[in-house]
């Protein structure tokens, strides 16, 4: 017995509403993972079916939990930066721009121009591929197997490569520091990606050629795991799926952090909130992503890409506390600080997009098909690095 | 956007009895924050939420801080409709041992529900009025709160038995034999 009686649930307009059973059978209860291909790492989902409809589910998380916040309170400020790379470990950099902003909160440090111009430029990069993958592990569980997800891993892998020029890493980059990046970017790294950018709006067009028109996937995703805007917010759901279901809030926009006040480019939403259009608002961004890189590469100044006067080993903040966030690819990134002015933060947390966007899990796949668990699973787009930490 | 005393005056006009405590943040951050007394806690957050002009609609961030001589909960609110934010607020239990309860704002945000659990489970708030609150990261039998900063793990965490007595016994010769010989010393050859 895995998930116990079914009890009514407690009274309360935000929580999922129970589904009504058949009555002409006993329900099957299934754990789905932690192994099952789809979860994209370890993670359990308990579902109750009645036939093959889903009467509960039950999140179950932990599988990859190493306490990650406990680590980064034995340690120096500068000593979490690589550890941050593990978090959402398709996402390095995004990671790194949060806790560095974090801390520039904290100490005040300011970051030269160059610096912004070339985090922005990294965030856009570790979005659009993040998007990319995404929709291709997305097409990969509705079936289409391999062929989009290795389209999509291809133009990763000219984006990794920057990375790795760039940082010396595909993936655990550790580039960022307290007032800037650890290295500059040479004319050729940047004259590379200007050739790379060219080429992805390209393959936007032709990913979307591929995908949109297919019946298929039309049918698997429109409709399917909606959720609406008024829960989205109350369950503090961020990122892409937020705005799939037709709320305006890219912080971005919002806190423009960095430089993102000076850049052009929209906001994309969608009316539905379901699976289709998360999955087509991943891709609008996509193109919205290759409009800030556009800009971010004929603007970006010359100068120093660390500020000459920031420390980053071994600061001690003056006592205090600051919460920094950032519109990672995946939603609000967000890490809270507080400094007893030792050499290791007294709290170090991370606020984790992927966990948090989970929590309406249930509510969108109640009454639906248990095939249909897979994509609306899928279409949240977690990293089980960051929801376990 | 209001100050945080503005909000605080705000606050006791429309919740006659509200304490409410300012919390000043000397870092350049300059995020000030609230401290509500707990009994008064969830008046004060439905009426953040639902207050025309604060709107305090998404709540971003949950988490816990241990103290030397209490547990703390930290939220921080933004208003996804008015686009301000963040609002900090806060709540101290009475002590870190008996004492640990706070009431829970998963009613009021949902987005509380698993940060609360996670607050429950590394740091050992009780959140009266949760309406799930089990450990959401450790398994279900673990006893402690690893978070809490006189957290100790077990000298026996990873304990595995081994199956054959016979293969501690070898172990335990090739331990001795280690000893006794000269390249334990795993550093680069000198001559």
């Amino acid at each position: 017995m895995i998930l116990g009686k079914i009890k009514k649930r407690p009274k309360g307009w935000n929580r999922p509403q129970a589904v009504a059973e058949s009555g002409d059978g006993e329900l099957l209860e299934v754990a789905m993972g932690p192994h099952h291909p789809s979860t994209h790492g370890v993670f359990r989902m308990d579902v109750a079916l009645d036939g093959e409809r889903v009467i509960k589910l039950r999140p179950v998380f932990g599988y990859l939990h190493r306490n990650h916040e406990k680590i980064g309170e034995g340690q120096s400020y500068l000593a979490s930066m690589p550890f941050t790379d593990r978090l959402d470990y398709m996402c390095p950099l995004t990671n790194n721009w949060a806790y560095a902003l974090a801390v520039e909160k904290l100490t005040g440090q300011a970051v030269p121009e160059r610096a912004e111009y070339l985090r922005v430029i990294l965030g856009e990069l570790t979005r659009y591929q993040n998007h990319a993958s995404s929709i291709g592990f997305l097409t990969q569980e509705m079936g289409a197997s391999g062929t989009p997800l290795m389209y999509a891993f291809r133009e990763r892998e000219k984006i990794l490569d920057l990375f790795e020029e760039l940082t010396g890493a595909r993936m655990m980059v550790n580039y960022m520091r307290f007032g800037g990046c650890r290295v500059d970017a040479s004319e050729g790294w940047l004259d590379r990606t200007r050739k790379v950018v060219a080429g992805l709006g390209r393959f936007t067009d032709e990913f979307e050629r591929l995908l949109r028109s297919n019946a298929i996937l039309m049918v698997r995703t429109q409709g399917v795991g909606r959720l609406s805007a008024e829960l989205a917010v109350n369950a503090g759901v961020t990122g892409p799926m937020l705005r799939a279901s037709g709320v305006n809030y890219d912080i971005r926009k919002v806190d423009g952090y960095g430089i993102y006040n000076r850049f052009n480019f929209r906001v994309p939403l969608g009316d539905h909130g379901d699976v289709y259009d998360r999955f087509m608002i991943r891709l609008l961004e996509m193109r919205e992503s290759i409009k800030i890189l556009e800009q971010a590469l004929k603007d970006i100044p010359g100068g120093p890409v660390v500020d000459p006067k920031a420390k980053s080993r071994g600061i001690r903040p003056k006592s205090g506390e600051a919460y920094g966030r950032i519109e990672a690819p995946k939603g609000e990134l967000g890490f809270y600080l507080i400094s007893d002015g030792g050499a290791n933060p007294y709290r170090y947390r991370i606020r984790p997009p992927s966990l948090i966007n989970l929590t309406v899990l249930e509510d969108m796949c109640l009454g639906s098909d248990v095939a249909d668990v897979v994509l609306i699973f899928g279409s949240v787009d977690i990293v089980l690095g960051e929801v376990d930490r | 956007m209001k100050t945080v005393e503005e909000i605080k005056s705000a606050i006791e006009a429309a919740i006659p009895g509200a304490a409410v405590e300012i919390v000043l943040n000397p870092s350049p951050s300059g995020q000030h924050s609230l401290r509500l007394a707990p009994e008064s806690a969830y008046a004060v957050a439905k009426f953040l939420r639902d207050d025309a002009e604060l709107k305090l609609d998404f709540l971003s961030n949950a988490t816990g801080v241990d103290w030397p001589d209490s547990l703390e909960a930290v939220y921080h609110l933004y208003s996804v409709e008015k686009k301000h934010g963040p609002v900090i607020i806060r709540m101290k239990t009475v002590n870190r041992t008996d004492q640990v309860e706070l009431p829970s704002l998963t009613p009021i945000w949902r987005s509380a529900e698993f940060q609360e659990r996670e607050i429950f489970d590394l740091f050992g708030i009780v959140f009266t009025g949760h309406p799930d609150l089990r450990r959401l990261l450790m398994w279900k039998n673990f006893k402690d709160h690893p978070m809490r900063k006189d957290y100790r793990e077990p000298d026996d965490f990873e304990w595995e038995p081994t199956a054959h007595d016979e293969v501690l016994k070898r172990a335990e010769a090739q331990r001795s034999r280690d000893q006794g010989s000269e390249i334990r010393d795993q550093g680069p050859a000198t001559a």
